[in-house]
């Protein structure tokens, strides 16, 4: 019989790599997180500061500003897909021709790279560049500006990522309604029921935990959106879509106060993993059949 | 259920097509405008086709250079982790290792933290921590291949996982008995049976390093550019070269269309880990 040697073996190069650049760095944060360390200050070496960098936190307005745009952002934003992707699975439900076509066209911004996401947004709503400026202008006078208005530039960063990643939602919630049975619907048509009614009654408890499982997903996609809105607006006008992770390339990366950045890397994996955990057990652990 | 026409789907996803269609046709709009023209009033009618713009992009030796990296780290990492998730999987499947369920979680443990967390200290590990004598491993290729590992190979494993567990068993079996080495059965047993998923797999992991832009952005000076951090170059303060950026991300859209093209099915599955079958 083969011994468990060869399997170890087999097993050694992930585990390696995966320490090497996945828990080290972490391990590696959370020890820089309680120092002191600036190379170009006056000392340049670590200096064991305690809780300090985290007690700097607790009052460090810019960053907590960027939490509030973050939450905000992430409701609205998965709200949205989740309400359009049902409504666009419920629009695949039925027979039409070129189905399967439509379906392609509509999976393709999800292998699109998040940076060029951002730019071909930049172009859409660059004024004097892009066609939405151009068109709401010629159409009713509204003069959208991303680069001056914060809502402005809050709104785009959002509808960006409805079109990036509805499809997402879209298929998913497609692969859950596909699964249905169809006898509940039929006996509750034959009760006389209503769409609403067998929408709130029937489809939605039935799919709860697809829906919530997507949520789950998007949810965790959308609080480390950096890449996109780096490329649209730079976390501008001002901060106001300076999400968390732009937060912490624009403003705490090109900074040396590398125990100070370490500390916020630390809070926001902290809290990652908390929203996670939460989500997580609230959502999708009691997956158990409901009565009816 | 009563039938409904057809028709008012077919007008409905017609105009839902247009809207996922047009950001990117745009793009190429902007792309094939001569400069002199962008600031004209925009129109969505291409009034003449221009290729300058990719001309100069390909003409420029930074950006081939790029390019190349882009080429390069994408398909070393490709290849690196889909071998290594095909190793780990063939050992969490075939062998009775204590604690292989734990190990199989925390590798996808790594994927889950925010890119953004890791920019730092990755960054001082990789200056300060992880050198022999002046060497390196910011600013390299193999150092950026590395890197990308901590996404890639929990992808890796976790999408491979089934496809190796659904190989049987009785066929290594009845190998080893025919005297066949671990390692020959894993190379001319296993390995052939697993192409289609490892295909999958090498085609997805390639695409995530290609689009990947954060860490390379932090990671890397010059010598390992990647694409996607050159096309950042070209958005300035002082001005933006609206039509060479727009090449620059009609080129890194291509690789990602032909991929698209390939694996369609499996997107759904691969972005949503495997928890959704697209």
């Amino acid at each position: 019989m083969k011994s468990n040697t060869f399997g170890w073996i087999l097993l050694a190069p992930t585990i390696v790599v995966l320490f090497f650049f996945g828990v080290l760095p972490f391990l590696y944060v959370v020890y820089v997180s309680f120092h002191q360390w600036n190379p170009f200050a006056a000392n340049p070496n670590m200096i064991y500061n305690a809780a300090g960098n985290f007690r700097q936190i607790v009052f460090d307005s810019a960053f907590l500003a960027s939490l509030g745009v973050t939450v905000a952002f992430v409701f609205f934003a998965v709200l949205t897909e989740v309400v359009v992707g049902y409504v666009l699975a419920q629009a695949f439900m039925s027979d039409f021709p070129g189905k399967a076509f439509f379906r392609t066209i509509h999976t393709l911004p999800l292998i699109i790279a998040p940076i060029i996401v951002g730019s071909i947004w930049k172009l859409m709503t660059t004024p004097s560049i892009g066609i939405i400026p151009h068109l709401l202008q010629s159409s009713v006078g509204f003069d959208l500006n991303i680069g001056q208005s914060a809502a402005a530039a809050f709104i785009i960063t959002i509808t960006m990522d409805i079109w990036h990643w509805t499809p997402l939602v879209t298929l998913t919630l497609i692969a859950a309604l596909v699964s249905l049975p169809p006898d509940p619907f039929e006996q509750a048509q034959i009760d006389g029921a209503g769409k609403w009614q067998i929408f709130w009654h029937i489809t939605l408890p039935m799919i709860a935990p697809a829906v919530m499982a997507t949520v789950f997903i998007r949810l965790m996609d959308a609080l480390r959106i950096v890449d996109e809105v780096l490329m649209l607006t730079g976390g501008g006008p001002g901060s106001a879509t300076r999400y968390i992770g732009v937060h912490i390339f624009r403003e705490v990366f090109p900074r040396t106060n590398y125990g100070y950045g370490s500390a916020i890397s630390v809070v926001v994996l902290y809290l990652t993993i908390v929203v996670c955990w939460l989500l997580y057990t609230g959502m999708l652990a009691p997956r158990k059949p409901r009565k009816g | 259920m009563k039938k409904k026409a057809p028709w008012p789907y077919v007008l409905f996803w017609i105009l839902i097509s247009f809207l996922t269609l047009f950001p990117i046709y745009w793009l190429f709009v902007i792309s094939v405008t001569p400069s002199f023209e962008l600031f004209s009033t925009p129109s969505v009618i291409l009034r003449h086709v221009d290729w300058q713009n990719y001309t100069e992009v390909i003409g420029n030796p930074t950006l081939r250079g790029y390019m190349m990296n882009s080429l390069l780290i994408s398909s070393g990492n490709a290849i690196l982790t889909t071998t290594f998730g095909f190793f780990a999987c063939y050992a969490l499947s075939r062998f009775n290792l204590s604690g292989k369920e734990s190990i199989f979680f925390w590798t996808i443990t790594n994927r889950m933290a925010p890119p953004a967390v890791f920019l730092l200290p990755l960054f001082l590990l990789l200056t300060k921590v992880y050198r022999i004598e002046g060497f390196t491993l910011l600013d390299t290729r193999i150092g950026m291949i590395l890197v990308y590992c901590t996404f890639n190979l929990p992808f890796a494993i976790w999408t491979l996982r089934p496809t190796v567990d659904g190989i049987p068993k009785e066929l290594d079996e009845a190998a080893f008995v025919d005297g066949a080495s671990p390692w020959k059965v894993i190379t001319e047993v296993v390995f052939p049976l697993c192409r289609p998923g490892l295909a999958v797999t090498l085609i997805l992991t390639w695409v995530f390093a290609w689009n990947e832009y954060l860490l390379a952005a932090t990671l890397t000076n010059f010598n390992a550019r990647t694409l996607t951090t050159g096309l950042s170059e070209y958005v300035t303060t002082t001005g933006t070269a609206w039509g060479i950026m727009a090449a620059i991300s009609i080129f890194t859209l291509i690789p990602a269309l032909i991929v698209f093209s390939v694996v369609q099915r499996h997107i759904v599955a691969g972005l949503t880990f495997g928890a959704v079958k697209g």
